[in-house]
């Protein structure tokens, strides 16, 4: 192959500036035009041994659909990306690039790496915007029924490629609404609403039911639901939220993520008394922790009005578990990061919180995640006073549909044990993926497990071997 | 969505709604509650199951006015449909044959405590209920409990029907003067609830209550709805709604029921307000 320049940076995406983007909810980068994409897509210099793909969790062709896009063949690119990516619209927003695709690419030895994931966003929204899509020839009904439990990008997975294998398959999923923490949990700055409904929307329209306001494990156990359906999927996600067992933390003004989340993004709160869901608005607002949902709450907290909207966390900027992107535009919209700080507790005054009282820790020892271990310094304490504290220190599976379903082994964490190769769990018959077998992680991931359970569901229905 | 099939106003403040739920009614048992919504702009309000019908697939909600979402339902009528009925949710009333048991329904809570006075009656029970409401205009089911009961005690606060009491006093009364109490259940607001608990732990009689915490989602994922208990911080929609009330932080509880007031009450207003609008238009 002939030997081109790089351009070492990637193509500039614009995006909403910091100051205004603060006092709405619209999505922050705009995305690229066709000539920006084609411009991106042509630094790609077409690996012979394309690592981008290896880092991809679900083996995606980069460099084939980069090349398409180079040519300005968007239907064809997009169509090699649907190949292994339903989703890409989403993943092309949330996945953690800098870990994955983007992490491993060859130019990042010397300049910034392919914008895989902007790439990846630009043609999922270039199909957006042709129309509606158009239903794919279906086989012939097989006849068989397979449940599938929460309506995440796990279930919305493996609903929609057994429904492309004719068989017919029912979703239900606890709350009013489909997408799983794609509508309750990520803001819609980051995430458009419209975005996650057209991808439901089209997974109904393979012929897919779903039923809302059906909690598996109370409206029906999992037991009786194999009494109507051959097989069943479990992408229940990891919705139980952490606390972390210091004093004060029941006091009023302190929510955990979900339910702040829950709160804006569901329940639209953000947009009370239009919606009549109430959330408080404070002045100042904590967040505790240093992930994705840390951030997402950080940011939302601005969006709600607050004055200042702080991070505390105990490690460095280095062990942060954000997406980089996440955490740039959280500075860049001026949230303060108080790192290396562990609260101790929460002290309040007639029933609300009023301020955290914190330690100082300095990095030790490397922990079992390899991550340096924070260690307090004694006697640092310190208070900062606020009106909200959000928790975002992580979640695990929620107990009901184990607690109801007593053969279903589950590991420590509540985690569903499954066989990695067919995501089969304990119990036959009943499959399961996504964040209830791992434990909170990514989209990608949940989405790769559900890919690998369709299959193996499949094979189940046809021979009926566990 | 979910068809109101049948209104019936109880008092002043209380309306009961019978809806259409297949999905609740398969597994639905005396003590569990639903999220109800009434409009897609709605909030998630959580509503005791008083009552079941398996065959015509429907639940009845006894609904109390106390702000926006309330309001707002008690004006629905038969026919209109809710948003969301989603549920069974939260775990059943555990009935036993226990011997002789008290039953405790104040104001809205008469309404819960009746399919358990019930169970516990079918059980073979010796059931001693007691009814309170601030008023005559606010009681109702006087009638139903009676007919579910050994016996039934009736108070009001300004004693304009029944006796002139809280529901305390006889329960003091009756603790005092017999030992063969097994077990307490009482459903009410939040602070008849504690003054309950307080009473009954002087006897050292076990007291169940069914706690009404600000919910969302219902399903254990907010966490939105979690009491502190000697047993540490528990989210009422899953590990409740039943509680063992002499474990309860009640000051923790009351204080994060008050946390919205301020919120609840704009939301009342530009409510009225809009209504106001809407009659003069
Ligand atoms: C705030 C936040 C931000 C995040 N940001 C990112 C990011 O930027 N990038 C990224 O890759 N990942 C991110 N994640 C993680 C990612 O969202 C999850 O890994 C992913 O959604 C898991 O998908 P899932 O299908 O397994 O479960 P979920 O998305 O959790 O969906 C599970 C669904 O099951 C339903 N359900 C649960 N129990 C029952 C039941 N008993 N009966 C019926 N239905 C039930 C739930 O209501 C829910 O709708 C974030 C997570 C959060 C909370
Ligand atoms: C498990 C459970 C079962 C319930 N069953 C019933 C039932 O069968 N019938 C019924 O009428 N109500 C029941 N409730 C209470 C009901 O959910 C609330 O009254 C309702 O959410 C209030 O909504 P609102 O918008 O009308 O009032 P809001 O505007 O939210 O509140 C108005 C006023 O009521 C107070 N308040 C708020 N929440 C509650 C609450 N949970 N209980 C008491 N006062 C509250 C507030 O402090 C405020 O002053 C139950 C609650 C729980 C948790
Ligand atoms: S799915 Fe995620 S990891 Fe794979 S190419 Fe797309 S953005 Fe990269
Ligand atoms: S590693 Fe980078 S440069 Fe190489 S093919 Fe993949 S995207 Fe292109
Ligand atoms: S209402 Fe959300 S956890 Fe109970």
């Amino acid at each position: 192959m002939a030997k081109k320049t790089i351009v070492p940076k990637k193509t500039p995406m614009p995006e909403q500036p910091a100051e205004e983007r603060i006092h709405n909810y619209n999505e922050v980068p705009y995305g690229y035009t066709e000539e920006q994409a084609i411009a991106e897509a042509k630094r790609c210099i077409e690996c012979a041994k394309p690592l981008c793909m290896a880092g991809c969790p679900v083996n995606i062709n980069i460099p084939g659909f980069l090349k398409l896009i180079a040519d300005g063949d968007f239907r064809g690119a997009v169509n090699l990306v649907k190949e292994t990516n339903a989703l890409p619209a989403i993943t092309g927003r949330v996945c953690p690039q800098e870990t994955q695709c983007e992490g491993v690419c060859t130019l990042c030895k010397k300049f910034e790496p392919v914008g895989v994931g902007r790439l990846e966003r630009f043609v999922a929204d270039w199909e957006a915007a042709q129309g509606a899509l158009p239903v794919p020839p279906l086989p012939p009904p097989t006849g068989k029924k397979v449940a599938v439990v929460g309506s995440g990008p796990a279930g919305l997975t493996v609903a929609a490629d057994l429904a492309r294998l004719g068989h017919h398959v029912t979703i239900f999923e606890a709350l009013h609404e489909a997408g799983g923490v794609l509508v309750y949990g990520i803001p819609e700055f980051r995430l458009p609403k419209a975005i996650v409904k057209r991808e439901v929307e089209y997974v109904c329209s393979l012929g897919v039911k779903l039923v809302k306001d059906f909690v598996v494990g109370n409206a029906a156990t999992v037991d009786e639901l194999l009494e109507e359906f051959d097989a069943i999927f479990l992408g229940s996600g990891a919705g139980l939220p952490w606390f972390l067992g210091i004093p004060g933390e029941n006091l009023g003004g302190v929510y955990s993520a979900n339910e702040y989340l829950t709160r804006s993004n569901l329940m639209k709160a953000y947009r009370f008394p239009e919606y009549d869901t109430p959330i408080a608005r404070g002045q100042r607002v904590i967040t505790i922790g240093g992930g994705n949902v840390a951030m997402d709450a950080a940011r939302t907290a601005l969006r709600l009005g607050a004055k200042e909207s702080i991070i505390v966390y105990r490690r460095s900027r280095d062990e942060m578990p954000a997406r980089a992107e996440e955490i740039h535009h959280a500075e860049q919209e001026g949230i303060i990061f108080n790192l290396l700080t562990t609260p101790v507790a929460l002290h309040g005054a007639n029933g609300r919180v009023t301020e955290m009282e914190c330690l100082k820790n300095e990095l030790g020892e490397p922990d079992a995640s390899g991550r340096r271990r924070p260690v307090a310094i004694k006697d640092s304490n310190f208070c900062i006073p606020t009106d909200i504290v959000v928790v975002a220190v992580g979640q695990s599976p929620s107990p009901l549909i184990p607690k109801t379903t007593p053969d279903l082994k589950v590991a420590k964490g509540g985690v569903v044990t499954v066989e990695e190769q067919t995501m089969k769990t304990s119990k036959k018959g009943v499959f399961a993926g996504g964040d209830v077998a791992t434990g909170g992680a990514t989209v990608i991931l949940a989405m790769g497990q559900a890919k690998i359970a369709s299959k193996a569901i499949d094979e189940y229905l046809k021979t009926g071997a566990w | 969505m979910y068809k109101i099939l049948k209104k019936q106003v109880l008092s002043d403040l209380v309306t009961l709604m019978e809806v259409s739920a297949p999905q609740v009614t398969r597994k639905a048992q005396a003590g569990q509650f639903v999220i109800v919504r009434a409009y897609e702009e709605s909030e998630r309000i959580p509503l005791t199951i008083a009552d079941f019908d398996r065959a015509a697939q429907s639940v009845t909600l006894v609904i109390q006015q106390v702000g926006k979402s309330t309001m707002q339902m008690c004006q629905m009528n038969e026919g209109d449909e809710f948003a969301t009925v989603a549920g069974p949710l939260g775990h059943p009333t555990e009935i036993e044959k226990y011997g002789t048991v008290i039953c405790i329904g104040g104001g809205v809570g008469i309404a819960p405590v009746y399919p358990i006075a019930r169970a516990l009656k079918e059980a073979g029970n010796h059931v001693i209920s007691i009814i309170g409401a601030r008023n005559q205009s606010l009681l109702f089911w006087e009638e139903k409990m009676r007919a579910v009961s050994d016996e039934l005690i009736v108070t009001t606060d300004d004693g304009s029907y029944g006796r002139k009491a809280l529901v305390t006093e006889p329960l003091k009364e009756i603790l005092t003067a017999r030992q063969d109490i097994k077990k307490v259940w009482a459903i009410g607001p939040a602070i008849m609830m504690k003054f309950v608990a307080a009473t009954t732990k002087t006897f050292n009689v076990p007291t169940i209550v069914s706690l009404n915490t600000i919910m969302i989602d219902g399903t254990g994922m907010c966490g939105g709805c979690r009491v502190l208990t000697t047993d540490g911080a528990q989210f009422v929609c899953v590990d409740g709604p039943e509680f063992d009330a002499h474990r309860v932080d009640w000051d923790v509880m009351m204080s994060r029921m008050q946390f919205y007031r301020a919120e609840e009450q704009a939301a009342v207003e530009q409510w009225k307000h809009q209504c106001n609008l809407a009659s003069a238009a």
